[in-house]
C-alpha cells in the first residue's frame, strides 16, 4: 500500500452545496440557489441529472471577480429579485459555495436587508444552509440544508398529534421517501416526511412540463412539525442535527434509527414508530417481511460467505453492512469518503460477530480501496458508478448502489427501503452473482436451474 | 414575420418582446441585447449581437464556470498527464470522466485520463494556506504514477487565499524533473468557461508548444479545439490519413503530451472551435509561421469543404487529386448511409442551444439531413463566433475579459517559418481559406431565432411557440425538453453515443436523429383517457 498524505485519488464524496441542493428540492415549490459562480451550480445540476435523468432546477449567484473581492451581497439581492419575478417559488434555499463562505457573505443579514427592502414579497421564505465545500461532504450538506428546514420552519406547538409524526428519511432516492411514507401512512399515521424528492425527481412524461412539480413537502406542513408527537430520524449522518434541532426548539423528541436497509433495520425503524406512537404494522407489512426472510434463506447458498467491498454513503454502509452481515455475507471492506468516527464505530459492533476482520475506513477514497481489493480480492463490488474501473481491472461483479449512479437505470424507481425494497435490493444481488456464475460456467457446470 | 414551418403566425419579433417581458425592467434590457431575428434581406451582415457579457443573477443559465472551461474542456483531454485539482473536492469530482473525450493510450502505455486528482482541500488548508499540501500531492502524484506531465487548476477559494500555484509548480518541476503546469482558472474569472480556454490556451503555448524541435514529415496539420468526444477526432483522423495528410498534433481530444512539443513544426493548423481555441492558432502563426484555417468537419457537405481547404492550401496536384478521389468516395457511402434516414427527417424542425461552435456546426449535418434549423445559440461565445471575425475590431474589453491576461507575441527569431509567400497567403486568405471566420449569423437564413446565453424561461417559451422537433442542447436541459414531448440531444457529450464528426460520423448521427424523433415510444406521452372519461362527474366527488 503506497501512503498518501495530500493527494485525493478518486474520491468517495463530493462537495457539500450538492446535498443542499438534493435537500432542498424535497420541498413543495422550492427552487435551491446557489451561492456563489455559476461552475457550481451547473456541476451540482448536470451530476443530479445525470443520476435521476430528471430536470434539476436551480438558480446561482453567478460570482465574477468583483462579487468575489467585494462581496455577494449584490447578487444575492439581484438574484431575489429576479427569481420571485421570474421564477415565482414559494421558497428559495439559498445554499454557500467555498466561494462565499471564503469570502464571508453573511446570508442571514443580506436576507433580512433584502426582506426589509420589498425584495422577497409577502409569504415567500428564504431559507438557507452553509455548506463550505472545504467540510464535510455532500452528506453533510444535505444534513445542514434539513436542518435549515427545521430551523426555518419548526414552530412551538403547545398542541401535539397523537398521530402525527416528522420523519427524516436521510439521504435516499425518491423511490425510498416514497416507500417509507407509504409503510407509515400504512401504519395510520400522518407522516411529515422532509425532504421527500418522490413526485420531485421522478414525474411522469406527459407532455407538460412544471417547473415546480407536485412532490414535496409543502410549507404549511413543515410549519406543523413541531405539532408532530414525535420524529423519526434515519441515519446519523444526515438526519441527527435536524432532529435533534426540533427536540430543542419545538420540543418533539426523536428516535434516531438506522436508515431502514434490511430486515433488522426496517424492524428497528418500525419498533420506533410503535413505542411512540402505539400504531403497528398492517398484516401485509408482515407478510412482506416474512417474503424478504423467505428470499434471503431461498437464496442463502449464493450469498453465505461471498466477501464483499461497500463504499459510498455512511448511513447507507451502515445500513446495507448489516443487511449483508444478516445473510451470512462478509463485508470486508467498508470505505466512506465523508469524515466522521461513527462509522468506524457502528461498522465495529455491526460487524463483531460474524466471524471476519473487516477493513472499515472514514475519510478514504476508491484508489485506497482498489489497493486493497488488489491485495486480497472480493466476490462482489456494492458502491456508485465510479466502482466500475475497480470491477473492470479485477474482473469483479458489481451492484451499483448509492449516489450518483450514472451508469444504470431503477435506482431512483425501485426502493432499497423497508421489506418490500429490501426484497428488491435483495433480487439486484442475488441476480448479480447468477449473472456471473452462468457466465464463468465452464459447459459441464452450464445448469439450468440456479 | 417568419415564413418557417414551425411559426405559422408567429412574429418572431413580438415574442422576444413578449419574453423578455418576464423580467425585471433593468434585467429585460439586458436580454434584449443578447438575442436577434435574422434579417437575411440586406447586403452583407448589418447585424450585432450582444455575447460574453455577465449572465444577471438568479437567471437560470447553462454556463459554467472558468474552471470547467481549463481543466474540464481544453487540458481534461491530455491523458498520458496527471491532472490535479487543487481545491476542495467537488470541482475534481464533477469534471471526473463527464466530458467523455475518449483516450487511446501511446506506445508508452500511460493513461490517467480514469482518474480524478484532488487536493480536497479542507477548512485548515483554507485558513493556514494549501502551498505544502499542494507540493506534497504533486509529489505524491508523480511517485505514484510517473506520468508525462502534471497540470495544476486552482479553484475558487485558492485564488482568494492568495496560494501560489505557479511558484509551487516550478519548484515541484525542479524538483521531480517532470513538466508541471499551472493554471490559475479560478471558477469565478470572466463571465463563463471561455475565460478558462483562454489561460488554458496561454500557457501551453508559453510553456509546451514549441519545446520539442522534432520535425514533421509530409503534409502536416494540427486539429485545434477538437475534444474526441465519442471518437470525433478518430473519424477526422482517420479521413484525413486517407487523403495523406499527416495530423501532427489534437489539442486536446486523444492529445498526447509530447505532441504538443512539437505541435510548431506542422504546417498548418486546423481549427474546429472557433471560441475555445482561436488564441492559440493566432499565438503559433505569430511566433512561428503557422497559418490556420477554420474548418468544420460536423456533417458531410462541410467535411467535403474543409478538406478542400486543405487542398488549397498545400496546392499539389497531386494531393488535391487524392482529396477529391476521397470525397467522391466517402461522399457517395455517407449520402446513401443517410437516405433512409433523411426521408423520414425531411423538413423537421430543429433549435440548438449549446457551446461556443457546436450550435452553428451542427447545423450543416441537420441541412444534410433536410431538417431546418429554426433557432440557436451559443453558451458562451463572443460576439466574432456570431457575426465573423470582422467583428474583432468593435469588440471592446470590459472589466470582466482584462482579467484574463493577453500573451505579447513576436514572432521567434530562430523558428518562425514562413508556410507560403506573402502572395500567396494573402491570396488565401483573400478566398478565405486562412485567417478567416464569418461566424453563425450568416449561416441562419432570414427569419430565423439567435439567441445568446439562452436562460430557462427563454428556453420553455421557444418550445411552446415553435414546437421544434428535435432540440440540440445539454444535460440540464434535455429531460427539461423532452417532459415537453420534443426529443433532446445532448451534444456536449452525445447522449453517450458518437463519432459524429466525418463521413462515418454523419451517418451515426443521422440514425441516432431518426431514433430519437421517430421512436414510437412518443407517441404514448399524451394520455389516452382523456376522449373518453373514466368516471362520470357528479358521483358525491369533488373531482
Amino acid at each position: 500500500m503506497t501512503t498518501r498524505q495530500a493527494l485525493r485519488v478518486n474520491p468517495a464524496k463530493t462537495c457539500q452545496p450538492i446535498g443542499a441542493m438534493y435537500a432542498a428540492l424535497g420541498i413543495n415549490r422550492c427552487l435551491p440557489h446557489s451561492h456563489g459562480s455559476q461552475g457550481c451550480c451547473s456541476y451540482h445540476r448536470s451530476h443530479l441529472t445525470r443520476h435521476y435523468k430528471e430536470p434539476v432546477m436551480a438558480s446561482t449567484s453567478s460570482f465574477t471577480e468583483g462579487a468575489s473581492v467585494f462581496g455577494g451581497s449584490p447578487n444575492l439581492r439581484q438574484s431575489l429579485k429576479t427569481i420571485f419575478q421570474v421564477y415565482d417559488p414559494d421558497v428559495v434555499a439559498v445554499h454557500t459555495t467555498c466561494l462565499s463562505e471564503t469570502i464571508g457573505d453573511d446570508i442571514p443579514t443580506i436576507v433580512k436587508k433584502a426582506a426589509d427592502d420589498g425584495i422577497v414579497p409577502e409569504g415567500k421564505w428564504v431559507i438557507h444552509a452553509s455548506t463550505p465545500s472545504y467540510v464535510g461532504s455532500h452528506v453533510t450538506g444535505f444534513s445542514n440544508m434539513v436542518k435549515g428546514m427545521a430551523s426555518y420552519f419548526t414552530r412551538e406547538s403547545s398542541v401535539k398529534h397523537k398521530d402525527q409524526v416528522n420523519i427524516l428519511p436521510g439521504y435516499v432516492e425518491p423511490s425510498d421517501m416514497r416507500e417509507i411514507k407509504g409503510m407509515v401512512s400504512e401504519m395510520g399515521l400522518k407522516p411529515l416526511v422532509f425532504p421527500d424528492t418522490s413526485d420531485v425527481l421522478d414525474t411522469p412524461k406527459t407532455g407538460e412540463y412544471h417547473m415546480y412539480p407536485r412532490g414535496g413537502i409543502t410549507v404549511p406542513d413543515l410549519m406543523k412539525t413541531g405539532s408532530s408527537l414525535h420524529t423519526m430520524a434515519l441515519g446519523q449522518f444526515s438526519s441527527l442535527d435536524a432532529a435533534s434541532y426540533m427536540d430543542h426548539k419545538a420540543n418533539v423528541p426523536f428516535t434516531l434509527v438506522d436508515i431502514p436497509i434490511g430486515v433488522k433495520a426496517t424492524d428497528r425503524f418500525l419498533q420506533g414508530i410503535m413505542d411512540a406512537t402505539g400504531a403497528e404494522p398492517t398484516g401485509s407489512m408482515l407478510d412482506d417481511r416474512g417474503r424478504l426472510v423467505d428470499m434471503m434463506t431461498d437464496y442463502q447458498h449464493y450469498l453465505y460467505g461471498k466477501k464483499v467491498a461497500l463504499w459510498g454513503d455512511p448511513d447507507q454502509v451502515i445500513s446495507l453492512a448489516e443487511f449483508l452481515v444478516s445473510m451470512g455475507m462478509k463485508p470486508v471492506y467498508l470505505v466512506t469518503g465523508t469524515p466522521g468516527k461513527v462509522f468506524e464505530k457502528r461498522l465495529t459492533s455491526i460487524t463483531s460477530d460474524g466471524n471476519f476482520e473487516p477493513v472499515i475506513a472514514q475519510n478514504q477514497d476508491l484508489f485506497y480501496l482498489h489497493q486493497l481489493i488488489k491485495n486480497e480480492p472480493v466476490d462482489l463490488l456494492m458502491g456508485n458508478t465510479y466502482g466500475k474501473y475497480i470491477a473492470r481491472a479485477e474482473d469483479i461483479p458489481f451492484v451499483r448502489y448509492g449516489f450518483p449512479i450514472l451508469d444504470r437505470a431503477g435506482h431512483s424507481y425501485f426502493p432499497s427501503v423497508g421489506y418490500r425494497g429490501g426484497m428488491h435490493l435483495l433480487s439486484t444481488i442475488v441476480n448479480t452473482i447468477l449473472d456471473r456464475m452462468d457466465r464463468d460456467a465452464p459447459e459441464e457446470r452450464f445448469e439450468l436451474v440456479l | 414575420m417568419s415564413d418557417l414551418k414551425t411559426g405559422p403566425g408567429v412574429d418572431l419579433d413580438e415574442f422576444i418582446e413578449e419574453t423578455i417581458s418576464i423580467y425585471p425592467a433593468k434585467v429585460a434590457k439586458k436580454r434584449r441585447g443578447h438575442m436577434l431575428v435574422r434579417d437575411g434581406g440586406q447586403e452583407g451582415l448589418n447585424q450585432t449581437i450582444n455575447a460574453n457579457a455577465r449572465s444577471v443573477p438568479g437567471i437560470i443559465t447553462q454556463r459554467g464556470c472558468c474552471y470547467a472551461g481549463c481543466k474540464g474542456v481544453v487540458i481534461g483531454p491530455y491523458g498520458d498527464m496527471v491532472h490535479i485539482t487543487h481545491g476542495p473536492v467537488g470541482c475534481g469530482f464533477y469534471s471526473w470522466m463527464t466530458r467523455r473525450n475518449l483516450f487511446r493510450p501511446g506506445p508508452d502505455k500511460k493513461n490517467y485520463s480514469q482518474y480524478c486528482f484532488s487536493t480536497d482541500m479542507q477548512e485548515h488548508d483554507i485558513i493556514f494556506g494549501g502551498e505544502k499540501k499542494l507540493k506534497q500531492a504533486i509529489r505524491e502524484a508523480y511517485e505514484t504514477f510517473r506520468p508525462n506531465a502534471i497540470s495544476v487548476h486552482a479553484t475558487c477559494p485558492v485564488g482568494l487565499i492568495g496560494d501560489d500555484v505557479a511558484a509551487v509548480a516550478r519548484e515541484a518541476e525542479k524538483e521531480l524533473g517532470v513538466k508541471v503546469l499551472a493554471f490559475n482558472c479560478e471558477g469565478y474569472k470572466g463571465v463563463s468557461q471561455s475565460a478558462g480556454h483562454h489561460i488554458a490556451n496561454n500557457r501551453l503555448f508559453s510553456d509546451v508548444v514549441g519545446t520539442k524541435d522534432q520535425a514533421v514529415e509530409g503534409y502536416s496539420v494540427n486539429v485545434l479545439g477538437e475534444y474526441n468526444i465519442g471518437g470525433d477526432a478518430w473519424e477526422i483522423e482517420r479521413v484525413l490519413e486517407k487523403c495523406g495528410i499527416k495530423v501532427a498534433a489534437t489539442f486536446s481530444g486523444d492529445g498526447k503530451y509530447e505532441t504538443m512539443t512539437y505541435a510548431h513544426m506542422a504546417s498548418l493548423n486546423l481549427v474546429m472551435c472557433h471560441r475555445s481555441i482561436n488564441y492559440l492558432a493566432e499565438m503559433m502563426e505569430t511566433k512561428y509561421g503557422i497559418p490556420w484555417a477554420k474548418v468544420n468537419f460536423i456533417g458531410i457537405r462541410a467535411m467535403s469543404k474543409s478538406l478542400r481547404k486543405i487542398a488549397a492550401f498545400f496546392d499539389d496536384p497531386e494531393l488535391t487529386s487524392r482529396i477529391e478521389q476521397v470525397i467522391a468516395e466517402e461522399e457517395k457511402l455517407a449520402l446513401d448511409g443517410i437516405a433512409p434516414y433523411r426521408a423520414r427527417l425531411e423538413g423537421k424542425t430543429a433549435m440548438l442551444f449549446v457551446g461556443g461552435s457546436r450550435a452553428h456546426h451542427y447545423q450543416d449535418l441537420l441541412r444534410d439531413l433536410g431538417m431546418i434549423p429554426v433557432a440557436a445559440g451559443y453558451e458562451f461565445a463572443h460576439r466574432d463566433d456570431y457575426e465573423g471575425r470582422q467583428a474583432l475590431k468593435d469588440i471592446k474589453l470590459d472589466a470582466d475579459s482584462r482579467n484574463i491576461e493577453e500573451l505579447k507575441v513576436n514572432p521567434d527569431p530562430d523558428r518562425y517559418r514562413p508556410r507560403l509567400s506573402p502572395e500567396k497567403l494573402e491570396q488565401l486568405e483573400k478566398d478565405k481559406v486562412l485567417k478567416s471566420y464569418d461566424g453563425m449569423l450568416p449561416d441562419m437564413p432570414q427569419g430565423t431565432l439567435v439567441v445568446d446565453d439562452i436562460s430557462h424561461v427563454e428556453l420553455e417559451r421557444l418550445i411552446l411557440t415553435l414546437k421544434p422537433d428535435l432540440l440540440l442542447s445539454g444535460i440540464k436541459d434535455k429531460y427539461i425538453i423532452e417532459k415537453f414531448g420534443v426529443p433532446s440531444k445532448q451534444l456536449h457529450n452525445y447522449d453517450y453515443s458518437g463519432p459524429f464528426a466525418g463521413y462515418r460520423g454523419a451517418v451515426n448521427f443521422a440514425g441516432e436523429i431518426d431514433m430519437m424523433i421517430n421512436n414510437p415510444a412518443w407517441k404514448l406521452v399524451s394520455n389516452p383517457f382523456k376522449r373518453k372519461p373514466l368516471l362520470q362527474a357528479g358521483l358525491g366527488t369533488d373531482q
